[in-house]
Protein backbone atom coordinates (compact mmCIF):
# COMPACT_ATOMS: atom_id res chain seq x y z
CA UNK A 1 0.00 0.00 0.00
CA UNK A 2 1.16 2.89 -0.75
CA UNK A 3 0.80 6.53 1.29
CA UNK A 4 -1.58 7.98 -1.18
CA UNK A 5 -3.78 4.86 -0.27
CA UNK A 6 -3.49 4.80 3.30
CA UNK A 7 -4.25 8.50 3.95
CA UNK A 8 -7.40 8.09 2.22
CA UNK A 9 -8.04 4.89 4.27
CA UNK A 10 -7.27 6.72 7.48
CA UNK A 11 -10.63 8.09 8.86
CA UNK A 12 -12.60 5.43 8.01
CA UNK A 13 -9.65 3.16 9.73
CA UNK A 14 -9.94 5.04 12.80
CA UNK A 15 -13.45 5.01 12.21
CA UNK A 16 -14.19 1.81 11.92
CA UNK A 17 -15.75 1.57 8.71
CA UNK A 18 -12.91 -0.93 6.56
CA UNK A 19 -13.44 -4.53 6.06
CA UNK A 20 -11.00 -6.60 7.37
CA UNK A 21 -8.88 -6.92 4.71
CA UNK A 22 -8.47 -3.05 3.75
CA UNK A 23 -7.94 -2.60 8.01
CA UNK A 24 -4.79 -5.48 8.13
CA UNK A 25 -3.65 -3.74 4.41
CA UNK A 26 -3.53 -0.52 6.80
CA UNK A 27 -2.32 -1.69 10.05
CA UNK A 28 0.52 -3.15 7.74
CA UNK A 29 1.56 0.61 6.35
CA UNK A 30 1.29 2.10 9.91
CA UNK A 31 3.87 -0.56 10.76
CA UNK A 32 6.42 0.35 8.02
CA UNK A 33 5.88 4.53 7.43
CA UNK A 34 6.50 6.41 10.12
CA UNK A 35 5.02 9.18 8.70
CA UNK A 36 1.56 7.55 7.81
CA UNK A 37 1.85 6.61 11.62
CA UNK A 38 2.15 10.51 12.37
CA UNK A 39 -0.67 11.41 10.89
CA UNK A 40 -2.88 8.14 12.23
CA UNK A 41 -1.68 9.63 15.82
CA UNK A 42 -2.82 12.95 15.13
CA UNK A 43 -6.37 11.52 14.40
CA UNK A 44 -6.94 9.52 17.14
CA UNK A 45 -5.47 12.10 19.71
CA UNK A 46 -8.10 14.16 17.98
CA UNK A 47 -10.95 11.86 17.67
CA UNK A 48 -10.02 11.18 22.05
CA UNK A 49 -9.84 15.02 22.61
CA UNK A 50 -13.18 15.70 20.44
CA UNK A 51 -15.26 12.65 22.55
CA UNK A 52 -14.10 14.03 25.59
CA UNK A 53 -15.49 17.90 24.40
CA UNK A 54 -19.09 18.56 26.13
CA UNK A 55 -22.27 16.32 25.57
CA UNK A 56 -24.72 18.69 25.97
CA UNK A 57 -26.97 16.75 28.41
CA UNK A 58 -30.57 17.83 27.99
CA UNK A 59 -31.98 20.47 31.02
CA UNK A 60 -33.96 19.16 33.99
CA UNK A 61 -37.73 20.16 33.00
CA UNK A 62 -37.10 20.05 29.43
CA UNK A 63 -38.59 16.42 28.69
CA UNK A 64 -41.79 17.99 30.95
CA UNK A 65 -41.53 20.59 28.81
CA UNK A 66 -41.94 18.72 25.76
CA UNK A 67 -44.52 16.31 27.17
CA UNK A 68 -47.09 19.36 27.90
CA UNK A 69 -46.63 20.23 24.70
CA UNK A 70 -47.51 17.48 22.65
CA UNK A 71 -51.70 16.63 22.21
CA UNK A 72 -52.45 15.79 25.82
CA UNK A 73 -54.45 12.26 25.40
CA UNK A 74 -56.89 13.28 27.98
CA UNK A 75 -57.36 16.85 27.33
CA UNK A 76 -59.38 16.54 24.31
CA UNK A 77 -63.20 15.70 24.59
CA UNK A 78 -63.83 13.93 21.50
CA UNK A 79 -62.52 11.70 19.12
CA UNK A 80 -58.43 12.95 19.87
CA UNK A 81 -58.63 10.71 22.89
CA UNK A 82 -58.55 7.17 21.57
CA UNK A 83 -56.31 8.36 18.62
CA UNK A 84 -54.01 9.46 20.86
CA UNK A 85 -53.91 6.36 22.90
CA UNK A 86 -53.60 3.92 19.84
CA UNK A 87 -51.09 6.12 18.67
CA UNK A 88 -49.28 6.23 21.69
CA UNK A 89 -49.55 2.45 22.19
CA UNK A 90 -48.35 2.01 18.25
CA UNK A 91 -45.35 3.71 18.96
CA UNK A 92 -44.20 1.37 21.81
CA UNK A 93 -44.90 -1.14 19.70
CA UNK A 94 -43.13 -0.11 16.88
CA UNK A 95 -40.48 1.57 18.74
CA UNK A 96 -39.89 -2.40 20.68
CA UNK A 97 -40.32 -3.86 16.75
CA UNK A 98 -37.83 -1.64 15.29
CA UNK A 99 -35.30 -2.20 18.27
CA UNK A 100 -35.31 -6.20 17.33
CA UNK A 101 -35.45 -5.72 14.13
CA UNK A 102 -32.44 -2.92 13.86
CA UNK A 103 -30.54 -6.19 16.17
CA UNK A 104 -31.24 -8.19 13.03
CA UNK A 105 -30.08 -5.83 10.02
CA UNK A 106 -27.19 -5.24 12.06
CA UNK A 107 -26.23 -8.69 11.73
CA UNK A 108 -25.52 -8.68 15.76
CA UNK A 109 -27.58 -11.93 15.61
CA UNK A 110 -25.40 -15.48 16.59
CA UNK A 111 -25.30 -16.34 12.87
CA UNK A 112 -24.35 -13.11 11.90
CA UNK A 113 -21.28 -12.90 14.28
CA UNK A 114 -20.54 -16.02 13.87
CA UNK A 115 -19.77 -15.79 9.80
CA UNK A 116 -17.81 -12.74 10.60
CA UNK A 117 -15.81 -14.51 13.03
CA UNK A 118 -15.39 -17.39 10.37
CA UNK A 119 -14.48 -14.58 7.49
CA UNK A 120 -11.86 -12.84 10.06
CA UNK A 121 -10.33 -16.39 10.95
CA UNK A 122 -10.28 -17.31 7.22
CA UNK A 123 -8.80 -13.92 6.44
CA UNK A 124 -6.34 -14.03 8.91
CA UNK A 125 -5.45 -17.16 8.32
CA UNK A 126 -4.12 -16.25 4.20
CA UNK A 127 -2.91 -12.64 5.38
CA UNK A 128 -0.93 -13.86 8.16
CA UNK A 129 0.00 -16.85 5.65
CA UNK A 130 -0.25 -19.13 8.40
CA UNK A 131 -2.70 -21.97 6.92
CA UNK A 132 -1.90 -25.00 8.93
CA UNK A 133 0.08 -26.12 11.72
CA UNK A 134 0.33 -29.79 9.92
CA UNK A 135 0.81 -29.88 6.85
CA UNK A 136 -0.88 -33.53 5.02
CA UNK A 137 -1.39 -34.95 1.75
CA UNK A 138 -3.81 -37.05 3.41
CA UNK A 139 -6.33 -37.75 6.07
CA UNK A 140 -3.77 -39.77 8.19
CA UNK A 141 -1.74 -37.07 10.02
CA UNK A 142 -4.32 -34.42 10.24
CA UNK A 143 -6.66 -36.43 12.26
CA UNK A 144 -3.98 -38.09 14.79
CA UNK A 145 -2.21 -34.65 14.94
CA UNK A 146 -5.78 -33.34 16.89
CA UNK A 147 -5.45 -36.04 19.42
CA UNK A 148 -4.91 -34.08 22.52
CA UNK A 149 -5.75 -30.49 21.12
CA UNK A 150 -9.41 -30.95 20.96
CA UNK A 151 -11.81 -32.55 23.23
CA UNK A 152 -13.65 -33.58 19.84
CA UNK A 153 -12.63 -35.94 17.26
CA UNK A 154 -13.09 -33.45 13.82
CA UNK A 155 -13.96 -36.23 10.41
CA UNK A 156 -11.02 -35.53 8.73
CA UNK A 157 -11.19 -36.46 5.22
CA UNK A 158 -9.14 -35.74 1.88
CA UNK A 159 -11.04 -35.12 -1.44
CA UNK A 160 -8.77 -35.60 -3.75
CA UNK A 161 -10.59 -37.63 -6.15
CA UNK A 162 -12.80 -34.68 -6.21
CA UNK A 163 -9.98 -31.21 -6.82
CA UNK A 164 -10.28 -30.43 -3.22
CA UNK A 165 -7.19 -32.06 -2.07
CA UNK A 166 -6.57 -31.78 1.80
CA UNK A 167 -4.03 -29.68 2.48
CA UNK A 168 -3.07 -29.09 6.23
CA UNK A 169 -5.09 -28.63 9.62
CA UNK A 170 -4.34 -26.41 12.02
CA UNK A 171 -6.68 -25.09 15.65
CA UNK A 172 -8.59 -21.98 15.33
CA UNK A 173 -10.07 -19.99 18.41
CA UNK A 174 -14.13 -19.29 17.24
CA UNK A 175 -17.05 -18.31 19.25
CA UNK A 176 -15.03 -19.09 22.67
CA UNK A 177 -13.64 -22.30 21.90
CA UNK A 178 -10.54 -24.05 20.33
CA UNK A 179 -11.88 -25.47 16.94
CA UNK A 180 -10.67 -27.66 14.36
CA UNK A 181 -9.34 -26.08 11.07
CA UNK A 182 -8.80 -28.49 8.02
CA UNK A 183 -7.44 -26.40 4.63
CA UNK A 184 -8.44 -27.61 1.40
CA UNK A 185 -7.73 -26.23 -1.79
CA UNK A 186 -9.39 -25.52 -5.61
CA UNK A 187 -6.80 -24.72 -8.32
CA UNK A 188 -5.08 -22.01 -6.64
CA UNK A 189 -7.54 -21.14 -4.00
CA UNK A 190 -7.97 -22.40 -0.01
CA UNK A 191 -10.87 -23.56 1.75
CA UNK A 192 -11.13 -23.20 5.54
CA UNK A 193 -13.27 -25.79 6.87
CA UNK A 194 -14.07 -24.95 10.80
CA UNK A 195 -15.52 -27.99 12.70
CA UNK A 196 -16.70 -27.95 16.69
CA UNK A 197 -19.10 -29.85 18.52
CA UNK A 198 -22.62 -28.73 17.62
CA UNK A 199 -24.92 -30.57 21.57
CA UNK A 200 -27.87 -31.10 21.30
CA UNK A 201 -28.62 -29.70 17.76
CA UNK A 202 -30.14 -31.33 15.35
CA UNK A 203 -28.80 -32.05 11.79
CA UNK A 204 -29.59 -29.05 9.17
CA UNK A 205 -29.43 -28.54 5.39
CA UNK A 206 -26.45 -25.87 5.00
CA UNK A 207 -27.18 -22.49 4.55
CA UNK A 208 -24.87 -20.34 2.13
CA UNK A 209 -24.47 -16.54 2.83
CA UNK A 210 -20.97 -14.00 2.36
CA UNK A 211 -19.20 -11.81 4.17
CA UNK A 212 -17.24 -8.95 2.65
CA UNK A 213 -17.47 -10.91 -0.81
CA UNK A 214 -16.53 -14.41 0.70
CA UNK A 215 -19.50 -17.00 0.39
CA UNK A 216 -19.55 -19.02 3.45
CA UNK A 217 -21.58 -22.13 4.35
CA UNK A 218 -22.70 -23.77 6.90
CA UNK A 219 -24.69 -26.57 8.30
CA UNK A 220 -24.64 -29.33 11.12
CA UNK A 221 -24.29 -32.79 10.78
CA UNK A 222 -23.92 -35.60 13.35
CA UNK A 223 -23.29 -33.32 16.30
CA UNK A 224 -21.21 -31.25 14.49
CA UNK A 225 -20.95 -27.53 13.59
CA UNK A 226 -19.22 -26.90 9.82
CA UNK A 227 -18.61 -23.78 8.55
CA UNK A 228 -16.89 -23.41 5.33
CA UNK A 229 -15.25 -20.06 3.60
CA UNK A 230 -13.36 -19.51 0.68
CA UNK A 231 -12.40 -17.09 -1.77
CA UNK A 232 -13.83 -19.03 -4.50
CA UNK A 233 -16.59 -18.68 -5.73
CA UNK A 234 -20.34 -19.55 -4.33
CA UNK A 235 -20.89 -22.03 -6.62
CA UNK A 236 -17.57 -23.31 -6.08
CA UNK A 237 -18.06 -23.33 -2.71
CA UNK A 238 -21.53 -24.82 -2.65
CA UNK A 239 -19.40 -28.15 -5.04
CA UNK A 240 -16.84 -28.02 -2.10
CA UNK A 241 -19.70 -28.24 0.54
CA UNK A 242 -21.60 -31.26 -1.46
CA UNK A 243 -18.44 -33.05 -1.97
CA UNK A 244 -18.19 -32.87 2.16
CA UNK A 245 -21.36 -33.86 2.55
CA UNK A 246 -21.82 -36.78 0.54
CA UNK A 247 -18.04 -37.75 2.03
CA UNK A 248 -19.81 -38.06 5.40
CA UNK A 249 -23.05 -39.42 3.69
CA UNK A 250 -20.81 -42.58 2.09
CA UNK A 251 -18.88 -42.77 5.59
CA UNK A 252 -22.10 -43.29 7.76
CA UNK A 253 -23.68 -46.19 5.39
CA UNK A 254 -19.67 -47.86 5.13
CA UNK A 255 -18.62 -48.44 8.75
CA UNK A 256 -15.67 -50.32 7.54
CA UNK A 257 -14.28 -47.14 5.46
CA UNK A 258 -15.02 -45.14 8.82
CA UNK A 259 -13.33 -47.87 11.01
CA UNK A 260 -10.17 -47.77 8.73
CA UNK A 261 -9.56 -43.94 9.46
CA UNK A 262 -9.47 -44.62 12.66
CA UNK B 1 -38.53 11.14 26.66
CA UNK B 2 -36.56 8.76 24.47
CA UNK B 3 -33.30 10.06 23.22
CA UNK B 4 -33.91 13.47 24.42
CA UNK B 5 -30.27 13.92 25.62
CA UNK B 6 -29.18 13.08 21.75
CA UNK B 7 -31.37 15.61 20.36
CA UNK B 8 -30.37 18.29 22.68
CA UNK B 9 -26.82 17.76 22.23
CA UNK B 10 -26.85 17.67 18.60
CA UNK B 11 -29.00 20.90 18.79
CA UNK B 12 -26.86 22.66 21.19
CA UNK B 13 -23.68 21.98 18.90
CA UNK B 14 -25.48 22.53 15.39
CA UNK B 15 -26.94 26.37 17.15
CA UNK B 16 -24.68 27.07 19.63
CA UNK B 17 -26.97 28.97 21.68
CA UNK B 18 -28.71 27.45 25.13
CA UNK B 19 -32.03 28.58 24.66
CA UNK B 20 -32.75 28.17 20.79
CA UNK B 21 -31.12 24.11 21.48
CA UNK B 22 -34.30 23.77 24.36
CA UNK B 23 -36.76 25.21 21.56
CA UNK B 24 -35.51 23.36 18.82
CA UNK B 25 -36.00 20.03 20.61
CA UNK B 26 -39.44 20.56 21.82
CA UNK B 27 -39.97 21.78 18.45
CA UNK B 28 -38.36 18.59 17.03
CA UNK B 29 -40.09 15.97 19.45
CA UNK B 30 -43.67 17.69 18.99
CA UNK B 31 -42.95 17.16 14.86
CA UNK B 32 -42.22 13.94 15.18
CA UNK B 33 -45.12 13.16 17.03
CA UNK B 34 -47.20 14.46 14.58
CA UNK B 35 -45.07 12.62 11.88
CA UNK B 36 -45.05 9.00 13.90
CA UNK B 37 -46.89 7.91 10.89
CA UNK B 38 -44.06 8.19 8.50
CA UNK B 39 -41.91 6.57 10.43
CA UNK B 40 -41.71 2.80 8.73
CA UNK B 41 -39.41 1.49 11.01
CA UNK B 42 -35.09 1.54 11.23
CA UNK B 43 -33.51 3.20 13.63
CA UNK B 44 -35.47 5.65 16.19
CA UNK B 45 -32.36 7.70 17.12
CA UNK B 46 -31.38 8.05 13.76
CA UNK B 47 -35.33 9.31 12.65
CA UNK B 48 -35.68 11.36 15.54
CA UNK B 49 -32.38 12.84 14.81
CA UNK B 50 -33.12 13.29 11.47
CA UNK B 51 -35.79 15.79 12.57
CA UNK B 52 -33.82 17.63 15.05
CA UNK B 53 -31.57 18.22 12.25
CA UNK B 54 -33.93 19.37 9.79
CA UNK B 55 -35.66 21.54 12.52
CA UNK B 56 -32.15 23.07 13.15
CA UNK B 57 -31.33 23.78 9.81
CA UNK B 58 -34.60 25.73 9.02
CA UNK B 59 -33.59 27.64 12.50
CA UNK B 60 -30.10 28.40 10.95
CA UNK B 61 -31.93 29.68 8.06
CA UNK B 62 -34.75 32.02 9.51
CA UNK B 63 -32.14 33.39 12.16
CA UNK B 64 -29.82 33.40 9.31
CA UNK B 65 -26.86 32.30 10.93
CA UNK B 66 -25.58 30.23 8.12
CA UNK B 67 -23.12 33.02 7.00
CA UNK B 68 -22.24 33.58 3.51
CA UNK B 69 -19.27 31.04 4.05
CA UNK B 70 -21.44 28.24 4.68
CA UNK B 71 -23.98 29.16 1.84
CA UNK B 72 -21.40 28.99 -0.58
CA UNK B 73 -20.20 25.68 0.59
CA UNK B 74 -19.05 23.78 -2.53
CA UNK B 75 -17.81 20.27 -2.02
CA UNK B 76 -15.58 20.83 -4.87
CA UNK B 77 -13.66 23.30 -3.70
CA UNK B 78 -13.87 21.77 -0.26
CA UNK B 79 -12.63 18.65 -1.31
CA UNK B 80 -10.15 16.78 0.85
CA UNK B 81 -6.81 16.28 0.33
CA UNK B 82 -6.12 12.29 0.75
CA UNK B 83 -2.64 13.14 -1.07
CA UNK B 84 0.06 12.90 1.39
CA UNK B 85 1.84 15.80 0.31
CA UNK B 86 -1.35 17.96 0.79
CA UNK B 87 -1.82 16.63 4.51
CA UNK B 88 -1.18 19.54 7.69
CA UNK B 89 1.77 18.75 8.53
CA UNK B 90 1.04 19.42 12.62
CA UNK B 91 1.90 17.45 15.59
CA UNK B 92 -0.57 17.41 18.09
CA UNK B 93 -0.45 17.68 21.91
CA UNK B 94 -1.41 14.82 23.14
CA UNK B 95 -3.79 16.58 26.00
CA UNK B 96 -5.40 19.57 23.94
CA UNK B 97 -6.64 22.37 25.48
CA UNK B 98 -10.21 21.32 26.03
CA UNK B 99 -11.62 24.97 25.99
CA UNK B 100 -9.73 25.51 22.78
CA UNK B 101 -11.04 22.56 20.95
CA UNK B 102 -14.14 23.52 21.76
CA UNK B 103 -13.98 27.29 19.67
CA UNK B 104 -13.17 25.05 16.93
CA UNK B 105 -15.63 22.86 17.04
CA UNK B 106 -17.90 25.28 17.06
CA UNK B 107 -15.98 27.43 14.30
CA UNK B 108 -16.16 24.88 12.11
CA UNK B 109 -18.99 25.35 9.14
CA UNK B 110 -22.39 23.50 10.36
CA UNK B 111 -21.75 20.89 7.78
CA UNK B 112 -18.75 19.98 8.40
CA UNK B 113 -19.66 20.45 12.36
CA UNK B 114 -22.74 18.05 11.80
CA UNK B 115 -21.12 14.69 10.75
CA UNK B 116 -18.42 15.22 13.03
CA UNK B 117 -21.07 15.33 16.53
CA UNK B 118 -22.78 12.62 14.92
CA UNK B 119 -19.70 10.65 14.50
CA UNK B 120 -18.02 11.55 17.91
CA UNK B 121 -20.94 11.50 20.37
CA UNK B 122 -23.40 9.78 19.00
CA UNK B 123 -21.03 6.72 17.37
CA UNK B 124 -23.38 6.90 14.29
CA UNK B 125 -22.23 4.91 11.28
CA UNK B 126 -21.27 6.65 7.84
CA UNK B 127 -24.18 4.93 6.57
CA UNK B 128 -26.31 6.66 9.68
CA UNK B 129 -24.98 9.64 9.01
CA UNK B 130 -25.81 10.09 5.85
CA UNK B 131 -29.23 8.87 6.20
CA UNK B 132 -29.82 11.76 9.30
CA UNK B 133 -27.64 14.51 7.18
CA UNK B 134 -30.03 13.31 3.85
CA UNK B 135 -25.80 13.01 2.08
CA UNK B 136 -23.97 10.34 0.14
CA UNK B 137 -21.91 8.18 2.46
CA UNK B 138 -18.82 9.29 0.71
CA UNK B 139 -19.92 12.51 1.39
CA UNK B 140 -19.67 11.75 4.56
CA UNK B 141 -16.44 10.44 4.64
CA UNK B 142 -14.96 13.39 2.63
CA UNK B 143 -16.61 16.16 5.51
CA UNK B 144 -15.29 14.31 8.43
CA UNK B 145 -11.97 14.31 7.13
CA UNK B 146 -12.34 17.76 6.38
CA UNK B 147 -13.68 18.62 9.58
CA UNK B 148 -10.58 16.53 11.12
CA UNK B 149 -8.09 18.78 9.09
CA UNK B 150 -9.63 21.69 10.57
CA UNK B 151 -9.34 20.78 13.78
CA UNK B 152 -6.02 19.84 13.42
CA UNK B 153 -4.95 23.06 11.88
CA UNK B 154 -6.36 25.08 14.37
CA UNK B 155 -4.88 23.43 17.36
CA UNK B 156 -1.81 21.66 16.31
CA UNK B 157 1.59 23.33 15.83
CA UNK B 158 2.49 23.82 12.36
CA UNK B 159 6.13 25.52 13.25
CA UNK B 160 7.32 22.87 15.24
CA UNK B 161 6.66 20.16 12.15
CA UNK B 162 7.88 22.78 9.47
CA UNK B 163 11.24 23.33 11.73
CA UNK B 164 11.69 19.75 12.22
CA UNK B 165 11.30 19.12 7.90
CA UNK B 166 13.67 22.42 7.21
CA UNK B 167 16.12 20.67 9.54
CA UNK B 168 15.74 17.34 7.93
CA UNK B 169 16.37 18.55 4.47
CA UNK B 170 19.51 20.81 5.63
CA UNK B 171 20.80 17.23 7.02
CA UNK B 172 20.31 16.04 3.11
Amino acid sequence: MKCDESRALLHPYVDDELDLVKTLDVETHLRDCNECAGVHRNLVTLQTSVRAAPYYRAPAGLAARIRSNLPAPAAAASFRWPVGRIAAAAAVVLLAATTWMSVLWLGNSPEGLLASEVTSAHVRSLMADHLWDVKSTDQHTVKPWFHGKLDFAPDVRDFSASSFPLEGGRLEYISGRPVAALVYRHEKHYINLFIWPAPGQADSGEVATNRQGYPIAHWVHAGMNYWAVSDISAEGLRQFVSVVRSGAATAATQPGAAAMQN
Amino acid sequence: MPHLDAAYNLARWLTRREHDAEDIVQEAYLRAFNAFGNFHGGDARCWLLTIVRNTCYTWLTRTRQRDAAVDSFDEAIHEVPTNASADPYVILEQHLDQEALRQAIEALPVEFREVLILREFEGLSYRQIADVANLAVGTVMSRLARARHRLAEALGAPRERVDAKEAASEMR
